[in-house]
């Protein structure tokens, strides 16, 4: 039996997951709710990099769920070992991406390593070369020949897998849109193909064409070569690039889950109750505004750092060392962020207790209580979206630095900002070492930019100002 | 308006305690002395002795709040509070944990986080402003929304893509200014400008499409109308109402950043390796030297404060409608 490790990020992680889709199972019934959502959807950017995000979220779902492995049983005691090393279900699904390790620096699709060694042949001569590498391209035995060729065919099939794929998709798709609106299957997908619907569904398809595409390339690919090279221990850079969309998500949501009950309740407080209250939230934002956020970062992290290295007995694993680290990180970067959340709700709270429908529920005699939960908190819900979704590009991008400054995620944990950082030094070798910096910046710039289309489309639909325009 | 500002001071004071007695207790207290010394000296096989030593040579040998042993006003001063976070108050930063006097250090540092910081915001707001005004000019055109698109772009590039990608291109491949290094006078141009041109760029998403809004907002005001309805100009309706009424905005919001200019670029400053406050800061996080964080958490405080005040002033200076009272 394999022994479920459940990380303070994971429970984290799928309670967020859990509550978004209750919240679309109560959407569905709510058509005021629906109607800005609906929104969102018909632009096609948003629906593509909706797609896109979906993706990177699957990614990160899959990397959330950890286990260690039991160790081959010893004797006769019975009792069940397991490995020190905690796995989730992507390294189980990548394989052999995660096992296959080289030496050190290889350039993607590269035969051999990136740096030479001394090599003894079989007739006892030494020769300084370039090492044929373990793993990458081995199907094409040592003399290394038809790369090309063979690149060229496994890029054909992945192209021909995802046509099939694609018609498939269409088929369900077109399938499942048809009995919802009771026409035929071939029709529907006529109507998807020209586009005719409310919502893009055609350039959804693309975009999961797309995504599919890319599936099957690296199914194809990464099967036989390090399709982003591999890192100065020899990991492969795909491997490690996946690995970190978990950590740019988890950054990126559980921060603004953690900070946002406090920033509601403090916001809506300060700004429906007034008087000492306001003084008080009043006083706790500006003085924790005042303080450069990196700075706050940066105290308290050396700080959790000192715990740590005092507490080491603490942490069974070097996983779960990370992952506290990791969560704290969160905490910190939520307090820094608490407070422009906060003073946003105080104002939208200071403006609505004004309202006509308040003062009505006030006359009524509704209490204090129900008129924040009934009439205030939901007219303020789309300011906590709006900001909840644009908050989210900057923490994935902050995190990168924050690894830079040395306040980041551990340095064990895998993530864009430390790969940067670990690539950043090679820059200066000739030839340059580059592809570990281009991987990262790939995947952050395509998952940042997806966040940031979907956060315009957001704001667009749900912001009351720009409706009007 | 000179009691205004006396009484924004007056109210700055509780906030600097505010950040004093939270810094001290995530120094002091969520970590005692015992703990940092032990960090520095190295884990595992350190002798109570050796942090007795080294938390005597670093002045950390005091109790936290009050000194019982002490006779009377001592019983106060003489403790790690009042040593080493009231003294924050008269700028009297102490000495770093390596030693150094952080007050030089910090006037040493200034002069180049200047020389940095400053041409980056004047040339990076006239851009913005620049690209901004172009964007509203041909608003809802195909210039407009290629403008927004690359906009969104360049904002979703990390910093520290421009800044290796910049030291790449033109330091290393074109060798058109040296990559990284800092001198002292004119001599530090050249290495002035790389920084200084990353600077502008990785700024130029997220500025021109925040001034653009402004631009915007504006345009759609009724005043503006009246102007078109005169017959006058589009280009001087834009340059003359529109640019003026949304530089409110915009310029109260920079100065807002001025005094925390002094603060540096942490980035920047350190990938360059110019040797400013900036880079002070992020080397003292990486050698893990409280005495320097705790000093500029503070410093920083106090210019974000200043600015707050500036602003106020500034919008009554730019915008005569508001009075401070």
């Amino acid at each position: 039996m394999i022994m479920p490790v459940i990380l303070w990020t994971d429970a984290l992680i799928f309670l967020l997951a859990a509550v978004v889709v209750v919240f679309i199972l109560y959407a569905r019934s709510k058509p005021h709710i629906r109607a800005p959502w609906r929104r969102v959807f018909s632009g096609k950017v948003a629906a593509a990099s909706v797609v896109i995000l979906l993706a990177f979220v699957l990614v990160g779902l899959l990397d959330s769920m950890h286990f260690r492995l039991p160790l081959a049983a010893n004797g006769d005691s019975g009792e069940i070992h397991y490995a020190g090393e905690v796995l989730s279900t992507l390294d189980v699904l990548v394989g052999p991406l995660r096992t296959q390790v080289e030496k050190t620096y290889s350039a993607p699709f590269a035969t051999h390593l990136f740096s030479m060694e001394t090599m003894e042949r079989e007739d006892g001569s030494k020769v300084r070369d370039y090492p044929r590498l373990v793993y990458g391209a081995s199907g094409l035995g040592v003399a290394v020949e038809g790369k090309t060729g063979d690149i060229f065919k496994r890029s054909l099939l992945a192209v021909v897998e995802t046509l099939l794929a694609s018609v498939l998709l269409l088929l369900i798709m077109s399938a499942w849109l048809g009995r919802r609106h009771g026409q035929p299957v071939v029709a529907t997908a006529k109507t998807i193909l020209q586009d005719a619907l409310s919502i893009p569904w055609r350039t959804i398809l693309l975009t999961l064409s797309l995504l599919i595409l890319l599936l099957f390339l690296a199914i194809n690919l990464a099967a036989a070569y390090h399709v982003l090279g591999t890192d100065k221990v020899g990991q492969d850079v795909f491997y490690l690039s996946l690995k970190s969309i978990r950590t740019g998500l988890v950054i990126g949501t559980l921060t603004t889950l953690i900070m946002l009950p406090f920033a509601i309740f403090t916001g809506i407080l300060a700004g429906y109750a007034r008087g000492w209250i306001d003084d008080v939230v009043q006083y706790v934002y500006t003085t924790l505004n005042s303080i450069p956020g990196v700075l706050l970062i940066a105290a308290a992290i050396l700080m959790l750092q000192v715990f740590i290295a005092n507490h080491a007995d603490y942490f069974e694993t070097t996983v779960e060392r990370a992952d506290i680290r990791l969560l704290f990180l969160c905490i910190i970067l939520g307090i820094t962020s608490w407070t422009g959340l906060c003073r946003l709700l105080r104002g939208e709270a200071l403006k609505l207790r004004e309202a006509e429908y308040i003062q009505a529920a006030v006359c009524f005699g509704v209490a204090h209580g129900k008129i924040i939960t009934r009439h205030i908190l939901p007219n303020v819900m789309h300011v906590v979206l709006i900001t909840v979704v644009l908050d989210f590009s900057s923490l994935v991008l902050a995190e990168a630095v924050l690894s830079y400054v040395g306040v980041g995620v551990d340095p064990t944990m895998n993530s864009w900002g430390n790969m940067i950082n670990g690539a950043r030094l090679e820059m200066a070798r000739e030839p340059v070492v580059w592809w570990s910096l281009l991987a990262a910046f790939l995947f952050m710039f395509v998952l940042v930019l997806a966040a940031n289309l979907f956060s315009d489309a957001v704001r667009d639909a749900f912001d009351p100002r720009t409706r009007s325009r | 308006m000179f009691a205004y500002i006396v009484r924004r001071l007056a109210y700055a004071i509780p906030i600097l305690v505010g950040i004093n007695l939270l810094t001290f207790y995530l120094f002091f207290v969520v970590n005692s002395p015992d703990d940092m010394a032990r960090m520095h000296l190295g884990m595992k096989r350190v002798t109570p002795e050796a942090i007795e030593k080294w938390k005597a040579s670093h002045g950390y040998d005091k109790p936290l709040l009050v000194n019982t042993d002490a006779a009377d006003i001592h019983k106060v001063t003489d403790t790690i509070f009042y040593e080493k976070s009231l003294k924050l108050f008269l700028f009297d930063f102490g000495s770093s944990d390596d030693g150094r006097d952080i007050s030089f250090d910090i006037g040493q540092r200034m002069l180049p986080s200047l020389a940095i910081a400053v041409p980056s915001l004047i040339i990076g707001l006239l851009v913005n402003i620049t690209f901004a005004l172009l964007m509203a000019f041909f608003r809802g055109t195909y210039v407009d929304l290629s403008g927004v698109i690359l906009c969104v772009v360049l904002m979703s590039v990390s910093a520290m893509f421009y800044i290796i990608g910049g030291q790449y291109l033109l330091a290393k491949t074109f060798r058109l200014v040296p990559i990284s290094g800092f001198d002292s006078g004119l001599d530090a141009i050249k290495f002035i400008i790389l920084p200084v041109v990353i600077g502008v760029v990785s700024g130029i998403g997220a500025g021109s499409r925040w001034y653009r809004t402004f631009f915007l907002e504006e345009a759609g005001k009724d005043y503006v109308r009246t102007a078109r309805a005169k017959g006058l100009a589009e280009s001087l309706v834009l340059f003359r109402h529109i640019l003026r009424n949304a530089l409110i905005p915009i310029v109260t919001g920079v100065v807002s950043l001025l005094p925390l200019l002094f603060m540096g670029s942490l980035l920047l400053e350190s990938f360059f390796a110019v040797p400013g406050l900036g880079s002070y800061t992020i080397d003292g996080i990486r050698n893990q030297d409280f005495a320097i964080v705790r000093v500029m958490v503070f410093l920083g405080s106090v210019l974000y404060i200043i600015g707050l005040i500036m602003v106020d002033i500034a919008y009554t200076i730019v915008d005569p409608r508001i009075r401070l009272t």
